[in-house]
């Protein structure tokens, strides 16, 4: 750390027990072959701090040869000020599914990323991403040639479709109703020409999550949201449920009394569900995951809409396919994903998400473009006004 | 120096290549799990095999050094396999049970955050801030940081009803994930914009610009070649701005941030919900925003000592009523907290049963 600036405000975020960013950003001008980037990071951070403003101007139009996204263009506003930092662009690398690495692999990344850029990352950006902060435009073809190939390619970004993200899935979790990984990885090879390509109305991203839990929140957070679930019986260990209430699990006032659609009891030391009514929540096996299991029939819940508020209020994903098998080579889910995307790209305006389209539209359109009918697990309730529409093909027969 | 040969649309690189032999020789046959200490959890597997799992959190913004660092560490421990989790923590996959308790020992003896896992404070979920966009109205990493150190004890140590989920976005875009979180922080402009009308001519296109508008507030002005804001109309969301720079939505003086509270993303018990407004304002009040890091610990405070355990805080909330939370909490309920756009139907009252 050269200590260029003199960050007194910043200083003091150096303190205290959890980790600093501050901290980080001093120790990326320690290894980056261009400190001056991370340094004039920090100076104008420490502006920013004492004026209450930020000093990035729009993003620009950069990126490598062939791609539409990827690098996300990021210029000072201050370049005389901080030279340095002129130009900050963002990378995009995306990410293996589930964030499992090796040393060696995130050595790798970060022996080029200290060669063409600041020495600065974010592990993960909000989308999946292993984000690369700050580079310059010459670097950026350099940068892309030596990550790509050693097998690295570059995220989303802008109007196309983003990276593709998941939860650990199979290879850590027994609730793991689909293979979230491989579903993930193998969406994202599927659509690298949209991936890279920006030829959407805007966004679309794509979370998948292996059960109800959604750890990736894939509900809230993607415009098709994968998730994982069962149609058969929660498999139950009576031996293990035993081994609970021994341990002092209140069974009844926890799990029994807790249940959403009171499809459980508790007699004798044994659990029962009556199976039907189970709305596959996931709070009682993820409090009793010893003794409770879901299903043997496993599939996923395609809902699709969910967005952040800009502009007109956030949105969760609804419904759309109540149940879909989900086995490699995953044709249902890639034709069924291609067609969802067919519609909005049809007929979105610039910058809709699909949820905003099928509000602007209605659900019918939408479900009869994609080949899905109309099915209660689709809502919450039927409508309650009166004023509803009748197509021609409602009236034959 | 040359340089190699690039190549195109590979998509990222296959996660195989990075699992510990234990999790490729029993992927999808593990059996349960168990939390071992607020740091550490065990995964078994059907075959008996056993996966270790050591998190440590992590302020998101790495340096490559630190990232060699954790590397030594995985290296030393766990044959070099290491994740990341999806609210940023890191996962030394240690294989080796006899290794669990030495790199416990090295990571608390080098201040590594050990903890996050169970019915605590984990990581929190941020945004770029101040630190690399163009959109930022705060610094998300500056508070976040400013918060994990007053609820330190909370990831490491204490346990609390549930999991709680908190986040931070550092404007309305809420490329964080602060619509579902249970206690989120998301900076909000007070101001109309103030149009550049110059720029604008020059800049932007002038029907894009208007139709970005989702109250219908601006207008092309010909006159100008530029636009006009209706301020009655105006609710200061910054899309205007995204479109078309020079429409100025930035205001040191009176940009802020609010507090939510309540959503939640997991379908367990009820359904997903969306954080609603708690406390509307709070000046930016760097280095570390203190007013904001005490209104977020009264809340998580009153939220330990009222809920029953397992409910979120979103549950407890609309177990007790949300007129029960503005009076344990003491926040003072205000005009911003009634909703006067698109979900005002779903939230006014609707029933003559409510507490006082």
């Amino acid at each position: 750390m050269s200590g260029k600036y003199k960050t007194p405000l910043l200083d003091e975020l150096e303190k205290g027990p959890w980790p600093s960013f501050v901290t980080e950003i001093k120790k990326a001008a320690q290894s980056s072959s261009m400190p001056q980037m991370a340094d004039d990071e920090l100076g104008q951070l420490e502006k920013s701090y004492s004026t209450r403003l930020g000093y990035w101007k729009h993003g620009g139009i950069v990126g490598v040869l062939g791609y539409g996204g990827g690098v996300i263009g990021r210029y000072s506003s201050l370049p005389d000020e901080f030279p340095g930092i002129a130009h900050f662009h963002t990378v995009r690398l995306n990410q293996p599914s589930g964030f499992f690495y090796t040393a060696e692999a995130l050595r790798m990344v970060c022996d080029i990323w200290d060669k063409y850029g600041s020495g600065l990352t974010n592990l993960h950006g909000s989308t999946g991403d292993l984000v690369l902060l700050g580079t310059t435009t010459e670097n950026l073809e350099p940068l892309f040639a030596e990550y790509s190939s050693r097998g690295w390619d570059l995220g989303g970004s802008g109007s196309a479709m983003r990276t593709p993200s998941c939860c650990v899935g199979m290879a850590r979790c027994e609730w793991a109703n689909i293979d979230a990984m491989d579903i993930c990885n193998t969406m994202t090879q599927h659509f690298q020409d949209e991936l890279h390509r920006p030829a959407f109305p805007y966004k679309f991203k794509i979370k998948v999550s292996g059960c109800a839990c959604d750890c990736v929140a894939a509900i809230a957070r993607a415009d098709l949201s994968i998730i994982g679930t069962w149609k058969d019986n929660i498999q139950i260990d009576q031996a293990e449920v035993k081994k609970y209430a021994d341990a002092g699990m209140d069974i009844q006032a926890e799990i029994v009394d807790m249940c959403p659609t009171s499809c459980m009891s508790y007699d004798n030391g044994e659990i029962k569900i009556n199976d039907a009514q189970c709305a596959r929540c996931m709070h009682c096996i993820s409090k009793m995951t010893k003794a409770l299991k879901p299903g043997k029939e496993k599939g996923a819940t395609i809902l699709v809409g969910s967005k952040a508020p800009i502009v007109v209020g956030s949105l969760l994903s609804w419904v759309i396919v109540p149940f879909i098998e989900c086995k490699p080579p995953y044709d249902e889910l890639k034709d069924l994903t291609e067609k969802i995307i067919e519609w909005w790209d049809d007929n979105a305006k610039p910058r809709e998400r699909i949820g905003e389209l099928i509000e602007a539209k209605g659900m019918r359109p939408f479900l009869e473009a994609i080949g899905v009918p109309p099915q209660p697990q689709q809502v919450k309730e039927p409508r309650k006004d009166p004023f509803f529409f009748w197509a021609e093909s409602d009236f034959k027969k | 120096m040359s340089l190699p040969e690039r190549k195109t649309d590979i998509g990222p690189p296959h996660y195989e290549q990075f699992l510990p032999p234990v999790i490729k020789n029993n992927y999808g046959k593990w059996k349960y799990h168990e939390v071992l200490s607020p740091g550490t959890m065990v995964h078994v597997a059907e075959s008996g095999d056993e996966i270790y799992t050591v998190r440590v959190g992590s302020p998101r913004l790495l340096s490559t050094s630190s990232i060699r660092e954790i590397c030594d560490l995985a290296e030393k421990y766990c044959d070099g396999y290491l994740r990341f989790t999806t609210r940023n923590n890191i996962e030394f996959l240690v294989s080796d049970k006899s290794k669990v308790d030495p790199l416990v020992a090295e990571l608390k003896e080098k201040k590594y955050s050990v903890g996050g896992i169970g019915p605590r404070v984990s990581n929190i979920i941020h945004t770029q801030g101040w630190v690399h966009c163009h959109s930022a109205c705060t610094d998300a990493s500056g508070i976040v940081k400013a918060i994990m150190d007053e609820l330190y004890e909370y990831f490491t140590e204490k346990t609390l009803p549930n999991k709680v989920r908190i986040a931070v976005a550092c404007c309305v875009n809420m490329c964080g994930a602060v619509h579902c979180s249970d206690i989120a922080v998301v900076a909000v402009h007070r101001k109309v914009p103030v149009v550049d009308d110059e720029n604008v001519a020059k800049m932007c296109e002038i029907p894009t610009t208007v139709a970005s508008c989702p109250t219908s507030a601006i207008r092309p002005n010909p006159k100008t070649k530029s636009i006009t804001i209706n301020e009655e109309k105006c609710m200061y969301c910054g899309n205007c701005f995204t479109v078309c720079p020079p429409i100025q939505i930035h205001n040191p003086e009176e940009d802020g941030v609010a507090i939510v509270v309540g959503g939640k993303i997991g379908s367990l018990r009820t359904s997903p919900k969306f954080s609603k407004l708690a406390i509307p304002f709070f000046y930016n009040d760097p280095p570390r925003w203190p007013k904001v890091v005490d209104a977020i610990k009264n809340i998580l405070n009153v939220y330990a000592a009222n809920a029953r355990k397992h409910e979120r805080v979103g549950e407890w909330v609309e177990r007790v009523g949300w007129e029960e939370f503005f009076k344990l909490t003491g926040i003072e309920f205000t005009f911003q907290h009634i909703d006067d756009f698109t979900f005002m139907r779903d939230t006014l009252r609707t029933s003559a049963a409510f507490k006082f």
